[in-house]
Order: structure tokens, then C-alpha cells, then sequence
């Protein structure tokens, strides 16, 4: 059954298209992610779901009901704010209560479904303080119990966590799963940080400048991208230009360009069937790459080849190598383990061979849009602007 | 380290003068109203005399009421008013906007003098009589500029998110303005209420050139029982004045910090 139809959405801002022709549904009880850089219009779809701003074209349907045209305040959907927006001259409990305040609910009932809200959000003994005199997690907590009183159909989430720091983040995130289990209804939840959008998300739909680019279960997201936008945006990858050669029953053979007329041969499974002579682009996550100063031995479905490193990241868990091949630097995320290749750590400027399975490659039928270095930090815009920031960009726009 | 401790020396030097040349007046017009004598020049000993006979005195008393009337009455319009262009003032669509946003403003800059005397004018030149009711229109006049711009400064200081947020929560329009912009407003409506009726009590020009004969104010009465040489009785009704205005600094302290918890 689905929850929420959305059908070719469209909103413009003084002639800056925001959101561009969207359509898509979401199933009842699920949690879905809107993924995508500041401005690609995540937040003016949830604003639109909310009632904030009026389509330029479109429907939205919640269940049977058009509500593309229905003021917030006669939609069953509540919204959780980045800034939670609570209210300052209440308490705790008012703030909760609100809600039902308006609906002019009696007195008893109000009283236990407070309690009862904040017993879920693990609030109850705060119920008497005032808004700024607890902690940005409290206040997080206090505006979920808030939204979620009224009982709504949908709750959506404007990027709830972005004003938290890293742990309070990943607490919350366990915790929101948690409520999502607890009252079983559909939340959409929008975010710049894929990482919370993959570990929350039953489905998620990557955007970029206003369109829907790729929407599935993250896991397939991540795996299997469906454009250069997604791969890049999604983790981090290192993407190789390619040409086929030719075409066997489950493997292409791909000629690699490493620049300066140097080339390099891999084989890869592929999903679509390619042309021989086409160009593309190989998806190559850098955690499936392996890193050794010995040459591995050969085998029919591994890719080999060999480079030079130029940079080593330590970064606790893993380390990143950037090694270069040719004129093209690949990414290789190594994590710190001594089973195998326990001999002396890899140095800068060592020759190294680095080597994958054919099967963990992928290909994207796109071609390498010119001065995109293969793992180059800086290829889209990077996120971590707020949706404050998104208002003031499509503004200056 | 030896600048800076210089440096915080010469603070405390400035503040100390700064206090010694605000406060000192004040100090010996209370010590002097204590004392027995009818010129201010030196200490013949102390009395309350001067105190009973404030309270003796009609004029003085007619003078308070007056002052007072006119204070409440110009506070509760000029606030009323205050508002109402603060929330008119905050909409975009309406044209007169920027027009009217510095408008408000020329009072504040404007000399009172000049104030007083165009008023006088209108009054004169509508043939209107002056007394209590002019007196009134003058102070609600130069008050509404104070309390409108005081209004403004809480309101552009307010979370428009708040208002989605109990559109949200299935709040219409109307419920959202009394249940979260009016209580969020609260603060600055009674700092600029306050600030009116401080300035209608101690407004001395406006209202001389507005009030006529027969209608005085307290500053009014005061200015001219100054002019008959009578200083004594003021000097222990100005004591009492100051006591006043020191109980509304704090009322207004505490309406504050209740407020904006």
C-alpha cells in the first residue's frame, strides 16, 4: 500500500527550478531518504509534502487524498525542523501538548498522551523545563515527541541531526530507527550525509538539481550507481575511463586510458549490454581494491595492475593510499590488519600492485566527463551546508 | 601584563567619574531636601517638614493625578498603536513600507521644541482648546514612534520557523498569532510600554507648549514653583520621584527576567 504519490512535481523560485518535474510513491511504514548536495531541492520537496510552499505543477496524494492545495495545518503530516523550532515561552510539555491544545482535547486525555510521548522519546522527567535550558539532543527528542503526537500519517525530517555532533548523531540515528519501529509510520527523511542516509534508509532517492537521479534500497544505491552523480555522491569511488574492446558472455574486455598514451587493459562483468568501440565509465569502489608490493598471481577473473604511491592517509580504522597509474590516481582504502602481508608497512613513491575481482568493478554508461581526475576530492561540489544554506543559494539564484 | 593592568586601571578611574558626576546632584538634592532651611545653603539640620508639606499642597496633588492620568492613558494608547504598526510594518506587501519605516523615526531626531511648537499650531489653527485632552494627543503623538520601534526590534529578532512550525501542529493563522507571535511579542510590548510611560512623566517641553493654562503637570508645576523660588518642596518631590523611577528600573528588571526565561 502506498502512503505518499507524488506526481510531476514542479517548483520554481524566481525562475531557479528547484524541484523539476519529480514523481515518485512511498509504501506505508516506510523510511525514506532524500540524498543529495545543498540545493538540489531535497528540502523544497519536504517543504512542498509539508504545505510550506504550493507546486508550481503537480499532485501529491497522502493515501487517497489530494493535498496538494490543503494549508499544513489540515495535513496529517508533521514535520521535524533542522532547528527543532520549539517553542521558547513553553515547557516541555506544552511544546508536546501543543498540538492537541489546538485540537481542544480534553484535559485527562491530553495529560496521558504527553506522558506517554515523552516516555517514548525518554523525556519525562524533563517535562517542566523550558526549551533553552536543555541540550540539542533533548531538544531533538522534545520536537519528535511534538511531531509525532498529533498522530500524523507521515513525519518528515529536515535534516533532524545535522546540529548534533558525531556521537550524539549516531546515537540518535539508532534512536530515530527505534521510534520509526515503535509508531510504525512513514517517515521521510531528508540529508546532505549519505552515511545516515544508508545506515537509516529502507529506500532513498539521490537528487541533483532538482531531479530524482537514482532511488532504491541504499545497498543497491551504493553497489550498483546508475550514473557518475550517484557513485560519486554515495561513498566514495574512483571512476576510470574506459573504451570496450570486446564483449564476452559475461565480461568486456576494457581498454583504460591513464593519460599521456598510456593505457591499461582490465575485464569487467557488466549489467547492460555495451557496444564494442563505446567509451564509459568503470565504477571502482576503494575499499574493493587490494594493495600489495609483491605481484599477486595471476588469475583469470582478477585485474591487475601496477602503480606508484603518492600519498598515504592514515585515518584510524583504514588507511588511504593514493597511487598513480599513469596520469590517473586511484583511491585504495586498506584496513589495519596483520593476517596477511605482515611484512614492513608501504611507503611513499613504492611501486605497488593493486588488484580487484572483475566482478566488483561497475560499469556506467556515461562517459568520463573530461578533467574529472579519477579520485579527485573535488569533482561535485562537496555537502555540508545546511538547508538554511540551501534557502540563501537559491535566493542568490 | 603592565598595560593591561593599566589599562583596567584607567577603566575603573573613567567609570568612577563618570558615576561621581551622574550620581553626586542626585545625591545632594535628596541630602538638601532633608534640609531645614529655605535657601540651599548649608546644613541648618533635619526635617520632613518639607515632605508634609507636599502632601498638603492641592496644586502639587492635581499635578500628580494629571501626570499620572496622562502617563497611563498615552502608555496603554501609544502601545496599542505601537503594536499595531510594528505587526503592519512587518508585512512586505504593503507599499508605503520604507516611506512609512522612516516616518517613524523623525520623532525620535526631531527636537521636542519643534514638536511642541507644530503641535501647538495644529491646536491652535483647529481651534481646538488646550488643555487635559491636548496634553494627551502630544504624548501619545511622540510615544507611538518609541513604542513602535521598540516592538519592531523583538519582532525582527523573531523564528519565522516557529510560525511553520505550529501551522504544522494544526494551528490556523489566528491561533498561531495568540499563542505563539503574541506571547513571543510580550517582552518587547511591555519594554516599550515602559518606555512611554517614563517618557510622558518626565516630558517637559511637548507639554508646555500643549497644555494651556490650568493644566499642569508635575514637570509643569515644578518649572514654575522654581520660577516663585519655592526650590524646598521640589527638592523632596523630586526625591520622591527618583524613589519611583528606581521602583520601575527594578519592576521592569523583573518583568524582564520573567519574561525571557
Amino acid at each position: 500500500m502506498e502512503e505518499i504519490r507524488i506526481e510531476n512535481l514542479t517548483k520554481s523560485f524566481d525562475g531557479f527550478i528547484a524541484v523539476n518535474d519529480v514523481s515518485f510513491t512511498i509504501k506505508t511504514g516506510e523510511l525514506f531518504s532524500f540524498l543529495g548536495p545543498s540545493g538540489c531541492g531535497k528540502t523544497t520537496l519536504l517543504r512542498m509534502i509539508a504545505g510550506f510552499e504550493t507546486p508550481l505543477t503537480g499532485r501529491i496524494m497522502l493515501g487517497n487524498q489530494d493535498i496538494t492545495q490543503l494549508p499544513p495545518y489540515k495535513r496529517q503530516v508533521n514535520t521535524i525542523f533542522q532547528n527543532y523550532s520549539l517553542f521558547p515561552h513553553m515547557t516541555v510539555y506544552e511544546n508536546v501538548a501543543f498540538a492537541l491544545r489546538i485540537k481542544k482535547v480534553p484535559h485527562a486525555e491530553i495529560d496521558s498522551r504527553v506522558k506517554e510521548m515523552l516516555q517514548l522519546v525518554k523525556m519525562e522527567d524533563q517535562a517542566a523545563k523550558y526549551p533553552n535550558t536543555i541540550s540539542g539532543g533533548q531538544k531533538q527528542r522534545v520536537a519528535i515527541a511534538r511531531a509525532l503526537i498529533n498522530k500524523p500519517k507521515v513525519l518528515l525530517l529536515d535534516e533532524p541531526l545535522a546540529a548534533l555532533d558525531l556521537k550524539l548523531r549516531q546515537h540518535m540515528l539508532i534512536e530515530l530507527m527505534n521510534i520509526h519501529d515503535a509508531v510504525g509510520i512513514t517517515f521521510i527523511y531528508v540529508t546532505h550525509d549519505q552515511s545516515e542516509a544508508m545506515s537509516i534508509s529502507d529506500r532513498a532517492a539521490v537528487m541533483n538539481h532538482g531531479n530524482i537521479i537514482q532511488s532504491g534500497p541504499p545497498d543497491d544505491i551504493y553497489e550498483r550507481p546508475a550514473s557518475i552523480f550517484s557513485a560519486y555522491f554515495i561513498g566514495e569511488t574512483n571512476l576510470i575511463p574506459a573504451e570496450v574492446t570486446s564483449i564476452e558472455e559475461e565480461y568486456v574486455d576494457l581498454k583504460c586510458n591513464a593519460g599521456d598514451g598510456e593505457f591499461f587493459e582490465i575485464d569487467s562483468t557488466f549489467h547492460f549490454r555495451p557496444e564494442v568501440g563505446q567509451k564509459l565509465t568503470v565504477s571502482l569502489r576503494p575499499e574493493k581494491i587490494a594493495i600489495s608490493r609483491t605481484k599477486p598471481r595471476a588469475q583469470e577473473d582478477i585485474n591487475v595492475i601496477k602503480g606508484i604511491i603518492e600519498d598515504i592517509l592514515y585515518l584510524g580504522s583504514h588507511t588511504q593510499y593514493i597511487v598513480k597509474v599513469g596520469n590517473l590516481k586511484f583511491r585504495v582504502f586498506s584496513q589495519h590488519k596483520r593476517v596477511y602481508f605482515d611484512d614492513k608497512a608501504l611507503d611513499w613513491e613504492e611501486p605497488v600492485w593493486l588488484f580487484w575481482h572483475d566482478t566488483d568493478s561497475w560499469l556506467i554508461d556515461e562517459v568520463t566527463p573530461m578533467g574529472m581526475d579519477v579520485g579527485e576530492v573535488n569533482v561535485f561540489e562537496r555537502p555540508f551546508q545546511t538547508s538554511r544554506g540551501v534557502k540563501r543559494l537559491l535566493k542568490s539564484e | 601584563m603592565k598595560s593591561g593592568k593599566l589599562y583596567k586601571r584607567m577603566n575603573l578611574t573613567i567609570f568612577t567619574l563618570v558615576m561621581v558626576f551622574l550620581y553626586i546632584p542626585i545625591i545632594i538634592l535628596i541630602i538638601f531636601s532633608f534640609n531645614d532651611s529655605k535657601i540651599v545653603a548649608g546644613w541648618q539640620g533635619f526635617t520632613v517638614k518639607y515632605y508634609l508639606q507636599l502632601f498638603e499642597n492641592q496644586q502639587i496633588k492635581q499635578a500628580f493625578q494629571n501626570t499620572m492620568l496622562i502617563a497611563i492613558l498615552s502608555t496603554l494608547f501609544s502601545t496599542i498603536l505601537g503594536v499595531l504598526a510594528a505587526l503592519g510594518l512587518e508585512n512586505k506587501r504593503f507599499t508605503g513600507r520604507k516611506v512609512m519605516n522612516a516616518l517613524i523615526y523623525v520623532p525620535l531626531i526631531m527636537p521636542d521644541i519643534l514638536m511642541g511648537v507644530s503641535l501647538a499650531l495644529m491646536f491652535n489653527f483647529l481651534r481646538v482648546g488646550t488643555g487635559m485632552a491636548t496634553v494627551l494627543i502630544a504624548h501619545i503623538t511622540f510615544c507611538v514612534s518609541y513604542t513602535t520601534i521598540v516592538v519592531q526590534s523583538r519582532l525582527q529578532g523573531f523564528d519565522y520557523s516557529l510560525v511553520e512550525a505550529a501551522m504544522d501542529l494544526g494551528a490556523k493563522p489566528w491561533l498561531i498569532f495568540w499563542k505563539v507571535k503574541f506571547p513571543l511579542m510580550i517582552p518587547g510590548i511591555i519594554a516599550g510600554a515602559l518606555l512611554a510611560f517614563t517618557l510622558s512623566i518626565d516630558d517637559f517641553i511637548i507639554t508646555f507648549f500643549t497644555s494651556g493654562r490650568g493644566f499642569d503637570t508635575l514637570p509643569i508645576y515644578v518649572e514654575g514653583a522654581i520660577r516663585r523660588g519655592t526650590i524646598t518642596t521640589i527638592n523632596a518631590l523630586s526625591t520622591l520621584m527618583i524613589g519611583f523611577t528606581l521602583f520601575l528600573v527594578a519592576i521592569t528588571k523583573r518583568v524582564r527576567n520573567l519574561l525571557l526565561r
